[in-house]
């Protein structure tokens, strides 16, 4: 009594756990309020890569010494069933304190800090330089054939101002992932 | 009680502090200023397993048949990865286990010491929490914060690790009422608004239908009770699935089996067919839904659990209940009386007769003819031959026996059936029989078992030997990894790769070589016999049930399948399916 499984089909695998809602696909910045001690942070992590969720960026910092409180700033994307998700599983982590989506509770401020260096010469130089000024990059290195810019902003006006900058000279970067806070009270 | 003490003492005063009576563990480097603490004191009983995976299996038989946490105590490295697959198998099933670990002492961490591993950070998916003690003074706190942890909200296991200098270094104690619990208190109410929409639901509801999980059990006695008071007062038929068999009792006229992947005809079309599905503690797991476009598709659907990502995680909840199973029935009844106990009586009393016609495709039928034991006749016997012992307890291994056995035997009350549901893991089974015996020492304990998986942790007939533990090893011998052959045959064109059992051991001699007693069966006639010889010897005993090699456990619903096409195998029951419609053979 065999069963007639279609090419293609994964029903034959006792793990076939294909969703058949899937949705459009979101980008939701959370800050989550954790106790800072060793592991947290592992836990967290662990929980995206252990259930396949995605991490486009994440900080972390102690925000509170005296609590012992860190604040991680996540941004993942995936459909709202998997945002909802994401929420619930981090929501009931034994050392997590809050979970916020800032997405959803309204306005928020997100701003990511990036460093660039460009090596450029002669004419590129002042261009970079005149370029920066749109962007109101500080300059806080500077040599004879480079820079080192400081650009604070959303992710896309970083990926802009360096895709502007790689045509001037060898491009490196180092940036610090989102830090996100609601608006207002 | 503020004193000063070793790192060791404290283990064993929190442990006290508790209620702690029993650890199930093994000795090693990183542990023996634990064992030496143990060894001068007479409170708290050390069983000696033969394996840490073992001792994790024997503690989650401890727990889940006496609704307190299991206690486990293993040494460093390759005592803690030991460990792991126990501490896995309990966080699927929700068991609540407090593991304590030995580690190198806290200047040796990071140096690859002789038996360092990175406990915390191997064990951190697989516990609710876990921890790395670095100071004296804190591990009494974190101890009392483990059990608490352990066993509120939704239970699960956690590990504390501790390093051999902070069991030697000496600190300062702390009691039970002064930890630091307050963080974690999940919440146990649940919304009343949205208990009474349910309430008005079940009032109206034509095809209703309770569908009870693990989380029953979990939520205590109290639970039960008030579960088999709902399900009285409203007529509503219930199933469950294979962690909440017992919660309602299988000789309730409202009982209609177990559902899911092997589950009995009647309770999957039943959840296939109504219009109101009522979850309480179960999780829409796969083994539950089949595919899950095609689940229930003209339901409304009340979750009950007290995990909030439980709900939504599968199944979208048009009544979405967070809270304590035991505190939300309550308000339901209490909600559902006040409004004067309203039912749809004739829409249910039509669903019932459905339901009847549905019962009498006898939907586990099988034949028991010729010499050779089927093994759905064995569990029948071994059934009408124990039914009556109101201290009966069942564990399983894992397999098609498993299957068998929730199908076969008949749970009347909570706590009595042990078997690994979520990892399923094979070799759960031997050992955690062994922990329920400790906790009932006079009762009947049997472990169902397939004569593979109880070769995985067959080590513990020591320890059952050893402490006089009389678990009887009830093992339908098919030579098969008959699940894995089923399978075969079904989906992959009867090519049978590596799914025998060779080379097996002669069980009744194994058994005498451990001390134990050994029978063997292979004929129906002498099974009576057989069995109750193995009832009234008053020690282990292997039961090697010699049954037939090649039987298939049906109904089943094929992996990624819907409810309605369920398999029901046996030829004659063919023209049952045509009529029922739908349902594919
Ligand atoms: C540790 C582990 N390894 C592999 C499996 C996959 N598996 C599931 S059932 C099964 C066969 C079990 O054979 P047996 O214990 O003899 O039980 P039967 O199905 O024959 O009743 C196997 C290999 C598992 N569940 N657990
Ligand atoms: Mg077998």
């Amino acid at each position: 009594m065999a069963l007639n499984i279609e090419q293609g089909s994964t029903s034959h695998s006792a793990y076939d756990l294909r969703s058949h809602m899937s949705d459009a696909i979101e980008t939701h910045t959370l800050a989550i309020l954790v106790e800072n001690e060793p592991g947290v942070l592992a836990r967290v992590i662990g929980l995206f890569s252990g259930r396949g969720y995605n991490i486009e960026s994440l900080t972390v910092a102690e925000v509170d010494h005296g609590g012992h409180r860190s604040r991680i700033t996540i941004v993942t994307s995936g459909t709202p069933q998997v945002i909802n998700q994401i929420k619930m599983q981090l929501g009931r982590m034994v050392p997590v304190h809050e979970v916020a989506d800032l997405t959803v509770e309204g306005p928020f401020v997100s701003r990511e800090l990036a460093l660039i260096k460009v090596v450029a010469k002669g004419e590129h130089r002042v261009e970079a330089l005149r370029i920066a000024e749109i962007f109101r990059c500080n300059v806080v290195d500077s040599t004879l054939e480079s820079f080192v810019f400081e650009l604070t902003g959303m992710p896309d006006k970083i990926d802009a101002f360096t895709e502007l900058m790689r045509p001037l000279g060898e491009v490196k970067l180092a940036r610090t992932g989102v830090a996100a806070i609601a608006r207002g009270l | 009680m503020s004193e000063q003490m070793t790192g060791a003492k404290m283990i064993v005063e929190a442990l006290k502090e508790q209620g702690v009576d029993t650890v199930f563990g093994y000795p090693g480097g990183a542990v023996l200023p634990i064992y030496d603490e143990i060894f001068q004191q007479n409170a708290i009983r050390h069983i000696l397993v033969r394996h840490e995976q073992g001792a994790v299996h024997a503690a989650e038989g401890y727990a889940r048949s006496t609704g307190k946490p299991g206690v486990v105590l293993v040494t460093s490295g390759p005592g803690a990865t030991n460990a792991v697959t126990g501490l896995t198998d309990a966080l699927m099933d929700s068991i609540p286990i407090v593991c304590l670990t030995g580690q190198v002492p806290t200047f040796m961490i990071g140096s690859d010491a002789f038996q360092e591993a990175d406990t915390v950070g191997i064990t951190r998916p697989c516990t609710k929490m876990n921890w790395l003690v670095k100071e004296t003074d804190r591990l009494a706190d974190t101890i009392h914060q483990a059990f608490h942890i352990a066993t509120e909200g939704r239970p699960g296991p956690v590990l504390v690790d501790i390093p051999k200098d902070v069991q030697f270094a000496t600190g300062q104690y702390t009691t039970k009422p002064k930890a630091k619990v307050s963080h974690y208190q999940p919440k146990v109410k649940g919304e009343i608004e949205t208990i009474t929409d349910l309430v008005h639901a079940m009032e109206k509801a034509e095809r209703p239908v309770f569908y009870t999980g693990g989380g029953v059990i979990n939520s205590g006695d109290k639970a039960s009770t008030l579960l088999r008071e709902l399900v009285e007062a409203t007529g509503f038929p219930i199933t469950s699935t294979l962690m909440g068999l017992g919660a309602y009792p299988a000789s309730g006229d409202k009982w209609i089996g177990m559902l899911g992947m092997h589950g009995t005809y009647e309770a999957n079309l039943a959840m296939h067919g109504c219009d109101l599905m009522i979850n309480v503690g179960a999780r829409f797991d796969d083994r539950i839904t089949g595919r899950i476009a095609d689940f229930s598709p003209n339901s409304r659907k009340a979750h009950i659990d007290i995990d909030p990502s439980s709900i939504n995680k599968v199944i979208h909840a048009d009544f979405p209940i967070i809270g304590d199973v035991g505190h939300v029935l309550e308000d339901i009844l209490k909600v559902w009386k006040a409004r004067g106990r309203k039912t749809n009586a004739t829409g249910v009393q039509t669903w019932w007769t459905q339901i009847e016609a549905w019962k009498a495709v006898r939907c586990l039928n099988y034949t028991q003819e010729g010499k050779t034991i089927k093994p759905q006749y064995a569990l029948e016997r071994l059934e009408a031959l124990t039914k009556h012992r109101k201290d009966r307890y069942i564990c399983t291994e894992v397999g098609q026996h498993q299957m068998w056995a929730a199908q076969f035997l008949g749970f009347d009350n909570p706590n009595r059936w042990m078997t690994s549901g979520g990892l399923g893991t094979m070799g759960y089974g031997f050992p955690a029989s062994v922990g329920v015996q400790v906790a009932h020492p006079e009762a009947l304990v049997i472990n169902v078992a397939g004569e593979a998986s109880w070769l995985m942790n067959m080590q513990e007939m020591g320890t059952a030997v050893q402490y006089r533990l009389p678990v009887k090893q009830f093992i339908l011998n098919n030579e098969r990894l008959g699940m894995v052959r089923q399978w075969q045959e079904l989906l992959h064109g009867e090519r049978y790769s590596e799914s025998w059992s060779e080379a097996l051991p002669d069980f009744v001699k194994l058994a005498e070589a451990f001390g134990a007693k050994g029978i063997l069966c292979s004929d129906p006639d002498d099974l009576d016999d057989a069995i109750m010889e193995m009832l009234n010897y008053e020690g282990p005993v292997i039961f090697d049930c010699l049954v037939e090699k090649h039987e298939n456990c049906f109904p089943m619903i094929p992996s990624g399948k819907a409810h309605n096409e369920m398999l029901l195998g046996e030829a004659e029951t063919q023209g049952v399916i045509g009529d029922a419609g739908g349902v594919l053979v």
